[in-house]
């Protein structure tokens, strides 16, 4: 079975290498958007792996704080240490332990981090984080410490769009919006992804796949990654390559509601 | 040289503000064109464009505005030449600063920040970390494979930006189109004032607090209360219903349930009138006489601090909307549709009107209310960006 495997593996349309390429070069965060599956988490591991750097990932959810990535000051250990006289008490320090950007800001090569759906947090999320973006560095008074970047990490956020990000937040960053890539990009992915594949079968794949994304009806359309565990699919149950586009086999693993399977049997499967 | 550029964008609707005008120039300094027009295209996109609804409203400016300039692969020889004179850069840059009328020290502190910025991104450049692909030693390729690089989609070498810009893919990705219940409730999202700020008690235990300033205080117990962070938006709905509503019907109903769905609103009323409103409204959209409310009833009970939502089509004969002895109710003189209309825009400050129709191309003889019930009530299109652009109206004072 094949796996991904970094880089060499990661197909990215020109357009987007350039909008990485602006962010890095201008310093600042790059702001990710796309359908869901078109690879945007990935792209952080991609950029990474290309620059031989440290890849930190933090991801948000409808809980998390700013707080939360910065620093959490521990001081229900600090009781307990002062209650059994361990040592190190008095050293505060100790007890700060640095969220995800407080790491990356606080290591000693440039790294690359990840804020990933960024749009799942409170609407204030992004708003209390811009300081810290801005300038890469946060205070911390228990220690009266300031965390700088010594290297100003290379920021990815991505987004679903679930919740409209701030204006002054999106001022800030670098903006790219993924296209859900055309048949023959994804034709490129798709042998990413497998070595030997037949032809007939991709073939016949990648055309009803289209096909299904193409019909309006359809609320959850099929994303690469579904793409994948359907021709996965198909070779393991060693289906025949003519089957394929009449019959839809294994329609469950790129169609996820029911009324979307009934609509394509209304529609493909005459 | 482009300043016209950022002047037609801003006139179009395009919130650029001038920091990342500045961000562009920088990239522009730093040579992240590859001084084609492509990746002048790709440059401003990238800086300037913040969600990709607005992608195809720019590439139709873009291609206004460049249109006329000669070009072929290369960038045009003007702004090839503007672009490797940086110095000339900022004399233009501190001219169109002034010109937006900024004060002299601003500008020149402005201008050294500008300078310190392209500066330390330079000398970092030559320190040996940069992997863009102008000077061949990048890691990113523009077509091909390069070992250990990202693979990169290999399209032809360089796309015609116009050709790119001219396809206008991003056309579907525009808000004007109608929508589903799922987009109703992002939009209704957006209306929501999360406060722990208002006056009020501290009702709320803080676990987190008192966790913290207990352990603090050495293990002495530190209750900690907090006000509760709520929603505090209280929505006033009232749907025209039935006649020439009917075709509307089941958009006002995803409507409907979007916004019962969205939970999050401290209070959600929902009332029916037909055409206009009059001295009673409804319960219930068939609109029956034991699902009659008083206008009256309803003015007193839902203060100025609701904020109301009216949804209607705003087409009727003049007559239903001006004439008092027009009441479905009483029949009986008092006040007119319009009359009622007024008075709900001078309880509530927060007010608007939606509308599944589109604006009468010309008067005619149903344009003549929707004009009038316009000037009253700030009206939008009932599609998702209208219903967003109206949600957020109604955070706002008028």
């Amino acid at each position: 079975m094949t796996t991904f495997q970094g880089t060499e593996n990661y197909v990215a349309s020109p357009e987007l290498l350039n909008a990485v390429n602006i962010a890095v070069a201008l310093q600042k965060p790059l702001l990710i958007k796309g359908e869901p599956g078109t690879g945007k988490t990935m792209l952080a591991q991609a950029v990474a792996e290309a620059l031989g750097r440290k890849l930190i990932i933090w991801s948000v959810k409808s809980t998390t704080k700013a707080q939360d990535g910065l620093y959490v000051y521990d001081v229900v250990q600090r009781l307990y240490d002062s209650q059994f006289g361990n040592a190190g008490v008095d050293d505060i320090a100790k007890y700060i332990k640095l969220g995800k950007l407080g790491e990356a800001f606080s290591a000693e090569e440039q790294v690359v981090l990840l804020i990933d759906e960024v749009d799942k947090a409170d609407l204030e999320f992004p708003n209390d984080l811009l300081w810290e973006l801005d300038k890469m560095e946060f205070y911390i008074p228990e220690t009266k410490r300031t965390v700088k970047a010594k290297h100003r990490p290379i920021v990815i956020i991505t987004s679903n769009a679930e919740k409209e990000l701030p204006d002054a937040f999106l001022r800030r960053c670098i903006f790219h919006y993924i296209e859900f890539p055309d048949s023959a990009q994804m034709e490129r992915i798709v042998r990413v992804h497998f070595k030997n594949l037949d032809e007939t079968l991709l073939n016949q794949c990648m055309q009803a796949f289209y096909a299904l994304r193409s019909i309006d009806a359809i609320e959850k359309k099929p994303s690469t990654s579904e793409l994948v565990d359907w021709i996965r699919a198909l070779q393991l149950g060693g289906v025949e390559p003519a089957r394929i586009v009449k019959e839809v086999p294994f329609a469950g693993v790129l169609l996820k509601k029911d009324k979307d399977l009934t609509v394509m049997q209304r529609r493909m499967l005459r | 040289m482009f300043i016209g550029f950022f002047y037609l964008l801003r006139s179009r609707g395009f919130g650029v503000t001038l920091s990342e005008w500045m961000t562009l120039l920088e990239g522009l300094t730093l040579d992240l064109h590859h001084t084609t027009l492509t990746g002048f295209y790709d440059l401003c996109r990238a800086v300037l464009v913040k969600t990709e609804a607005d992608y195809d409203k720019f590439d139709g400016l873009f291609l206004e505005y460049f249109k006329g300039i000669p070009f072929e692969e290369e960038l045009p020889k003007e702004l090839l030449d503007w672009l490797n004179r940086p110095t000339q850069a900022v004399d233009e840059l501190r001219a169109f600063l002034k010109a937006q009328g900024y004060e002299e020290k601003t500008i020149e502190e402005m201008l050294k920040q500008f300078e310190q910025r392209l500066r330390e991104q330079k000398e970092e450049h030559n320190g040996g970390s940069y992997w863009i692909g102008t000077h061949g030693s990048s890691s990113f390729g523009n077509n091909g494979l390069v070992p250990q690089g990202i693979r990169v989609g290999g399209e032809s070498k360089y796309r015609h930006a116009f050709k790119v810009a001219g396809e206008r893919r991003f056309r579907d990705f525009r808000r004007d189109n109608t929508l589903d219940i799922r987009q109703f409730q992002m939009a209704f999202r957006l209306l929501r004032q999360y406060s722990d700020q208002a006056l009020g008690d501290k009702t709320e235990f803080d676990v987190d607090g008192t966790i913290h300033d207990t352990c603090d205080s050495g293990g002495m117990l530190s209750v900690q209360y907090k006000r509760p962070r709520r929603n505090t938006v209280k929505v006033l709905m009232l749907m025209d219903s039935g006649g020439s509503m009917n075709y509307y019907a089941s958009l006002c109903s995803m409507l409907f349930q979007a916004a019962e769905k969205s939970n999050h609103f401290k209070e959600l009323h929902v009332y029916y009138f037909h055409n206009a409103i009059y001295s009673s409204v409804y319960t219930d959209p068939r609109m029956y006489r034991e699902h009659a409310v008083p206008t009256e009833w309803l003015l007193k009970n839902f203060g100025s601090d609701y904020k109301v939502i009216l949804v209607g089509d705003a087409l009727m004969d003049m007559y239903e909307l001006l004439e008092p002895r027009y009441d479905r109710y009483t029949g009986s003189a008092g006040f007119s549709g319009m009359d009622w209309f007024k008075r709900f825009a001078a309880q509530y400050e927060h007010i608007v009107w939606l509308n599944p129709e589109a604006p009468p191309a010309y008067g005619g003889y149903w344009g003549a209310s929707y004009g009038e019930i316009a000037k009253v009530f700030d009206m939008y299109r009932l599609t998702v960006d209208g219903l967003e652009k109206a949600m957020k109206k109604l955070l706002v004072s008028r």
